[in-house]
């Protein structure tokens, strides 16, 4: 059985989904999913952000439960309740973070979950050899299995994740971006494998946004879109123009004002061949006064890194950054906010950068711009009063009382607070890391006219947000990045879910 | 070839014992210093005494490592071996089998206070600094009402043979002629709490964290994440982690009561173990963040601490100036340890 899946007879699926939902709060990750899987097969898994792709696999590794619906495996009903019983009965799941133990040795974490023993103690001669067995059996042999998982390089780490894996003898096995972080040539030694397991008889399901990739090594691909199974083909029976088609077409739920017509401002940010580490390569971008400009592109491919790195959290950082024309030295996120850069940024977690969940709504409100409130060492209690009635006024807060705890607001109002906050410190450059997620549509809206009246007042915005259709709404300009890159700018009319969507899979790489 | 990266094992197991070797060179180095300036070193006396004031600190010290590597504290070791010391002071005597039974009541008693913390801990979802400072003072509260005042009846054999060499064991107990038997002689000189201290460490500590309990341990304070969703079970770890902090620091209390010959409520002596504990453990090169390091290298650690205070003695520095001499130490230790901050390129990470 090599090269051709052998499922095409009526041998049964392996794995059967029948009907299942997921909801998250008023949100639905999943709707009524009917899904399979076949033994000796490998299985892609397409679909842009907020799919349902990831509650997918964590329903069928036992992370999460579905709210309604059944799953059978080969043959037998299934409900898993937790990841090791969902190992137990042979489906693995490499999750893109969150498996190695970093302190650990690699053999210690290859055989973690039942390590070889000898009178009821690990026998760590019988787990090395276990380890190397199975680093051989991924063609990585350089690989010391005593070295701590925290020494080794991310590319390693994720080989690891994949020994790890087939160390449980698994029929099932499901990688999540499991070769998001691989080199060229890694990624191929990771297909290798996969074919090899494919024909041993293993049912093998991936998620990866990497178009050339799937074409690669995928026997069937399906899609899904808004929580639903759209459609599954063997590979090859449809186009790349036609998977984008199946990806894109959700309904325009929000309303946005008016863009201004496009104008050129004159430049306030310029970043120039930035880049950090392995994650960010050779940026360029620019934003112009009056500006809103869109970061675009699927989760994880560097947007929050450039985001932070412009906001002074990354040490090491090559390239130049501009401000007024001026380069400017970004060391942290107090050198950031200071006059003459007036930069804020609108974090990723509000619980736990954006706010101080114990303090007060006034204490979060004037944290940031303190400096202003203050005569000499002393705050102006006043004039700290009275910003915050501004504050809350301005963004419509609704609140009971400002001395109540921030952690009392909803998720929306938290996040007026954290925006309020900013606000506050009068910044020219303001980053915004996705910052409508999980709040509810009213205040989505208030926060896009919030942005179209800063950007008229002159500020530059950049905004990162992992719904396309707010970025096809709210800005001038979108970048989409890939891989650490920005692989394409869109501007006016070319700013359209296909393009976005088609960058995002770097679709013009994978033609060549 | 078969490539083997950068660093033969040799290399690999080298920098993974880092603080565990420097421990050891520090204490060396004291240590030896220590005997060349004393009138009796390299004798035996002096080791049984070293020995002596030492292996409560030590076992207390091991007692904290168990929590630390799960990434919290326990303030309550000082306290359980406190507790222990005073039941001691209380079973210590009688027939050999009372005495016997006594000892596995103490034994079991370490135990409990270590596996109630554990619960707390686990089943109230209490920080572990926060549930052992609570816990220890109900510790040191029983232990005030078992001994309200200094004292109790501990059997002497059994303290003089306990506190001494092999040789004062064979004659109090009359085996090996007395001590005196040819095979005997090359080991005569061993101090016994020298020998439990290794014996300890070799066949409690070494087969803990070698068992699929104890790797747990490790990995919770390395990761917790990462650990739960690698199906490993977290809550059976963390009670059994406490548990054997509570033996290990029972032992202590245990042995201070044969040393002393009496069982002592005395709370800023519990107070003063457990900040030592601390301070080992640190010494010892196990990490305050969890998962790095080992219950021997808290023994390096609590010799280090004492043989300070051993020298400090010889000198006859005024003893005001250890407190501040431990301190320089102990601020070393740490700040070796944290040279891994200086690699960190994403500074958020730093507050994590």
């Amino acid at each position: 059985m090599t090269g051709t899946p052998p499922s095409e007879q009526a041998a049964p699926p392996h794995v059967v989904l029948t009907g299942v939902s997921k909801h998250y709060g008023g949100v639905t990750a999943l709707d009524n999913v009917d899904f399979s899987c076949d033994l000796g097969s490998i299985h892609a898994v397409l679909g842009e952000n907020g799919a349902g792709k990831s509650t997918l696999i964590k329903i069928m590794a036992g992370v999460v439960q579905p709210d309604e619906g059944s799953m059978t495996l080969a043959g037998k009903p299934q409900a898993f309740r937790h990841p090791a019983a969902a190992n137990a009965a042979g489906i693995v799941c490499i999750f893109q973070e969150l498996s190695l133990v970093p302190d650990l040795s690699v053999a210690d974490n290859i055989c973690i979950a039942d390590p070889p023993r000898r009178f009821g103690l690990i026998d760590s001669r019988a787990q090395r050899r276990h380890a190397e067995e199975m680093l051989a059996r991924i063609g990585c042999e350089d690989v010391n299995p005593l070295t701590r998982v925290r020494d080794l390089a991310l590319s390693r780490r994720q080989m690891v994740e994949i020994a790890k894996a087939i160390s449980k003898d698994p029929t099932v096995l499901i990688l999540d971006e499991a070769t998001s972080a691989l080199t060229a040539a890694d990624v191929d030694r990771v297909f290798e494998i996969l074919r090899r397991l494919r024909d041993s008889g293993i049912s093998i399901l991936t998620i990866s946004h990497r178009m050339h990739e799937i074409d690669a090594v995928a026997d069937t691909c399906s899609v899904f879109r808004n929580g639903r199974h759209i459609e599954t083909f063997k590979q090859g029976g449809r186009s790349e123009k036609e998977i984008v088609q199946m990806m894109i077409g959700r309904e325009i739920s929000a309303h946005f004002p008016p863009k201004p017509p496009p104008k050129v401002g004159e430049p306030l940010l310029e970043v120039r061949s930035l880049g950090w580490e392995n994650r960010l390569k050779e940026i360029d971008l620019l934003i112009g006064r009056g500006e809103i400009v869109g970061l675009g592109g699927l989760d994880g491919q560097g947007q929050k890194e450039l985001l932070i790195g412009l906001f002074g959290v990354l040490k090491g950082m090559r390239g130049e950054v501009r401000v007024d024309g001026k380069s400017v030295s970004l060391t942290s996120p107090n050198a950031a906010k200071k006059a003459g850069i007036d930069m804020a940024l609108i974090p990723e977690d509000r619980k736990t950068e954006g706010l101080m969940l114990p303090m007060s709504i006034a204490d979060n409100l004037t944290i940031a711009s303190l400096e202003q409130f203050s005569r000499g060492p002393l705050v102006d209690p006043a004039a700290l009063d009275k910003a915050v009635e501004d504050g809350i006024d301005r963004m419509q807060i609704k609140i009971g009382s400002s001395g109540d705890a921030v952690s009392t607001l909803s998720g929306g109002n938290q996040q007026k607070v954290v925006i309020a906050k900013w606000l506050m410190t009068e910044p020219r450059i303001i980053l915004l890391n996705d910052p409508t997620r999980g709040i509810d549509v009213g205040t989505k809206q208030e926060i896009y006219l919030l942005l179209r009246a800063l950007a008229e007042e002159g500020a530059g915005i950049l905004f990162y947000s992992t719904d396309y259709e707010e970025l096809i709404g709210c800005c001038d300009r979108v970048a989409v990045m890939y891989d650490g890159r920005v692989v394409s700018e869109l501007e006016g009319e070319a700013i359209t879910e296909e393009n976005i969507i088609s960058s995002a899979l770097n679709l013009a790489e994978a033609a060549q | 070839m078969k490539g083997r990266g950068t660093m033969g094992d040799l290399g690999i197991r080298l920098t993974h014992n880092a603080g565990l070797l420097t421990a050891i060179s520090v204490f060396i180095v004291f240590y030896v210093f220590y005997n060349m300036n004393h009138p009796r070193g390299f004798s035996t006396a002096v080791l049984i005494q070293n020995s002596n004031e030492v292996y409560t600190l030590a076992m207390v010290a091991m007692a904290q490592t168990v929590p630390v590597l799960l990434g919290g504290l326990d303030l309550s070791v000082g306290a359980i071996m406190t507790l222990v010391n005073c039941l001691a002071s209380h079973l210590l005597n009688g027939s050999p089998l009372q005495m016997f039974f006594g000892i596995v009541v103490c034994m079991a008693a370490g135990a409990a206070c270590g596996f109630l913390n554990g619960c707390v801990v686990v089943f109230g979802r209490i920080q572990p600094i926060i549930a052992t400072l609570a816990t220890g003072a109900i510790f040191v509260g029983l232990a005030l009402f078992l001994r309200p005042t200094p004292g109790g009846n501990v059997d002497g054999d059994l303290s003089w043979a306990a506190t001494n060499d092999l040789f004062e064991i064979a004659a109090t107990y009359g085996f090996a002629d007395d001590g005196e038997a040819a095979w005997f002689k090359p080991i005569a000189w061993i101090p016994v709490p020298l020998l439990l201290l290794v014996f300890v460490a070799l066949f409690v500590w070494i087969p803990f964290a070698r068992s699929v309990t104890g790797r747990t341990v490790y990995a919770i304070g390395s990761g917790e994440g990462a650990a739960y969703m690698s199906g490993l079970n977290i809550e059976r770890a963390k009670i059994a982690a406490f548990t054997l902090g509570g033996f290990f620091a029972g032992l202590g209390g245990l042995y201070l009561a044969l040393q002393t010959s009496s069982g002592n409520a005395d709370i800023p002596q519990a107070g003063a173990y457990t900040l030592n504990s601390i301070a080992a453990v640190v010494i010892g090169g196990t990490s305050l963040l969890g998962g790095v390091g080992s219950a021997i290298g808290s023994i390096f650690g609590a010799l280090v601490l004492r043989t300070i205070s051993f020298n400090f003695r010889i000198f006859e520095i005024d003893p005001l100036m250890q407190p501040l001499f431990e301190g320089v130490v102990l601020l070393v230790a740490v700040s070796l340890g944290a040279l891994r901050v200086l690699r960190v390129k994403n500074t958020l990470e730093l507050f994590r």
